[in-house]
């Protein structure tokens, strides 16, 4: 079998067993990238020589019988939103097109000690703010299911990699849906890990009251054991808990799903549902059902507030996080200025794409004098609202079952003129972050266009535990994530 | 709210960013788009409700104040997009007199 036909857990035991090494694996990826990497177009740079050399290092070491990490020689892709040390992160703007980072993040840091292998650094819309990765710089990935199709985003480049093969498994970030809606594009699994729970040290900040960083894989139980590894208290991260991590891998031994109350809310179930979505996932209802799970009607009536808040929220944090890219310190400046002012304007004008310079200033209007209250504060009093929402459905569940999104993979070019649309798109994985709890996306069928259809489980704060379980007994019980796209 | 080419370049200035008279043109026509949808927050009645800035409740993180290692001003000044031995470069800021 090729080795990258295999899963992470899969990999690391025969890494583990000796009967392949660092090198032989690196070798297969980057020969499997070079096959369908100029279909998919997955990354903004690969790390090639980096990858061979690292393996090199970790092949001496291991005859001489040293001890090995969970994840030793295993073959990752990073959002190229996550700084690495010595490798550019671009974040998909020409604003940092250069830019190489003197420090690594500490998700990178964790998989460093870990001895994994960066491959190299995957596409996203621009400062991962879009769902499509139609805004990168550097033009849009393809969804390996079908190359007229978008990947999903903003971690698109990461959910295309892992669907297409190129890595065995990937990290993405995600503040509205990022992690999720690509990975149900894709056919892949994607978790959003519980705000607080995973450092952000190192991620180039978008909206820091929602982003999270969170593993990007072939199956649940990848994700557990991905999830593992970057989990946990960093001091460098004055947001991320101090709270013990538990074995996410244990949490997947149990098969059914007896005592565990699942609730659906019919907002999810709307008009604008795409019919095939809706089967799929009523049918993934039904499997929860026969594993043993107590299936319930709930509400979540302020489900349609949460596009509108989002957009005030996460534009304002933005027109604040990226008041940094002036043109002084790194990244891109402007040539020829007259003055300090004409210098951070023109640097501004020329290194962001239209998406970010439009949240920019949506982000700055509703913070402006006048407005604040107006928008800025009546949005942070709804997500309030929405949060309760889920307080009160988690009182009577103790998990939430719904579609990840609304349709399977659209078209490029679809809806990239319409930013409205756009973001309308985002509907059932945005109150998830106003909300900061964690949720899953995972294959649950495929469109009559053999497009594949996310589940998403969402789970009470810190209980990552119950929606991998939930997602694990799911998945063992249907055959969906072995499926793989032929990339024609 | 309408949002007019004016509303667009306050705003521009505001955010240092310099825009073209085609980019005002579709600013403007987006944002009051986008800003119309925003606009369907006041049906929610957020009377006497706190206002959610984070999910982590009001915690005050504080750690002792000790040298630690931290980059070098090569390492700072590596990415730097003009720079001179020690220091950043940038357009003169004051008016000679």
């Amino acid at each position: 079998m090729s080795l990258h036909k295999l899963t992470l857990c899969e990999l690391q035991k025969q890494f583990q067993t000796g009967e392949v090494t660092a090198t032989e694996i690196v070798r297969a990826y980057f020969l499997r990238i070079g096959h369908v990497e100029p279909k998919v177009k997955a990354f903004v740079t690969q790390a090639q020589e980096s990858a061979f050399m690292e393996a090199d290092v970790l092949d001496r070491k291991l005859k001489g019988w040293r001890k090995t990490q969970p994840l030793t020689g295993m073959p990752l892709a990073i959002k190229d939103n996550i700084c690495t040390d010595g490798i550019t992160t671009t974040c998909s703007s020409r604003m940092l097109q250069n830019f190489v980072p003197p420090y690594d993040a500490t998700v990178i840091a964790k998989l460093r000690a870990q001895e994994c292998i960066v491959l190299g650094k995957t596409n996203l819309d621009e400062f991962a703010m879009g769902s499509s990765t139609e805004n990168s710089a550097f033009g849009p990935s393809r969804n390996p299911w079908n190359l007229r199709c978008v990947p999903g985003g903003s971690s698109g480049g990461s959910a295309a990699a892992v669907a297409a093969e190129e890595c065995v498994a990937a990290l993405g970030s995600d503040t509205g849906g990022s992690i999720r809606q690509p990975a149900a594009f894709c056919g892949v699994v994607g978790l959003k890990p519980t705000y607080g729970r995973v450092s952000r040290y190192g991620l180039v900040a978008f909206a820091s009251s929602l982003d999270q960083i969170g593993p990007i894989t072939k199956d649940v139980s990848d994700a557990a054991f991905l999830l593992q590894a970057i989990a946990g208290h960093d001091p460098m991260d004055s947001t991320s808990v101090d709270r013990p991590v538990p074995d996410y891998m244990k949490a997947l031994k149990k098969r059914d799903l007896k005592t565990v109350k699942v609730g659906v809310p019919a907002e999810f179930f709307t008009e604008g549902l795409d019919q095939d979505v809706e089967q799929s996932v009523r049918a993934a209802i039904e499997e929860l059902k026969h594993l043993g799970a107590e299936i319930k009607e709930i509400r979540l009536p302020r489900t349609d507030a949460a596009v509108a808040v989002y957009y005030v929220i996460a534009t304002a944090e933005a027109s604040s996080n990226l008041a940094r890219f002036d043109g002084v310190k790194f990244g891109f400046r402007a040539k020829e200025t007259k003055d300090l002012l004409d210098l951070y304007m023109k640097t501004r004008q020329e290194g962001f794409g239209p998406e970010v310079k439009r949240r920019i200033m949506l982000g700055t209007y509703v913070l402006s004098a006048g407005y604040y209250d107006a928008y800025y504060g009546k949005a942070q009093a709804v997500r309030t609202l929405v949060c309760q929402d889920f307080d009160a459905a988690f009182k009577e569940v103790d998990l939430i079952v719904t579609p990840a999104t609304p349709t399977p993979a659209f078209k490029l070019g679809e809806k990239s003129e319409d930013p409205l649309q756009m973001y309308l798109s985002d509907i059932f994985t945005i109150s998830v972050n106003l909300a900061g709890l964690p949720a899953i996306a995972l294959p649950c069928g495929f469109s009559k266009e053999g497009l594949p259809i996310g589940l998403q489980l969402i789970g009470r704060a810190f209980e990552e535990e119950t929606i991998l379980r939930a997602a694990h007994a799911y998945e063992q019980s249907t055959q969906w994530h072995r499926q793989k796209p032929a990339i024609r | 709210m309408e949002i007019t080419q004016k509303d667009v370049e306050k705003v521009a200035q505001l955010a240092r960013l310099a825009v073209s008279a085609a980019e005002k043109e579709t600013f403007a026509k987006q944002l009051t788009q986008i800003l119309g949808h925003v606009d369907t927050l006041s049906q929610y009645d957020t009377t006497g409700i706190e206002p959610t800035a984070t999910v982590m409740g009001h915690v005050k993180v504080f750690r002792e104040d000790i040298v630690r290692p931290s980059l070098s001003s090569e390492q700072a000044l590596a990415n730097a997009p003009e720079r001179e031995v020690d220091g950043f470069v940038v357009p003169k800021i004051l008016e000679e007199r």
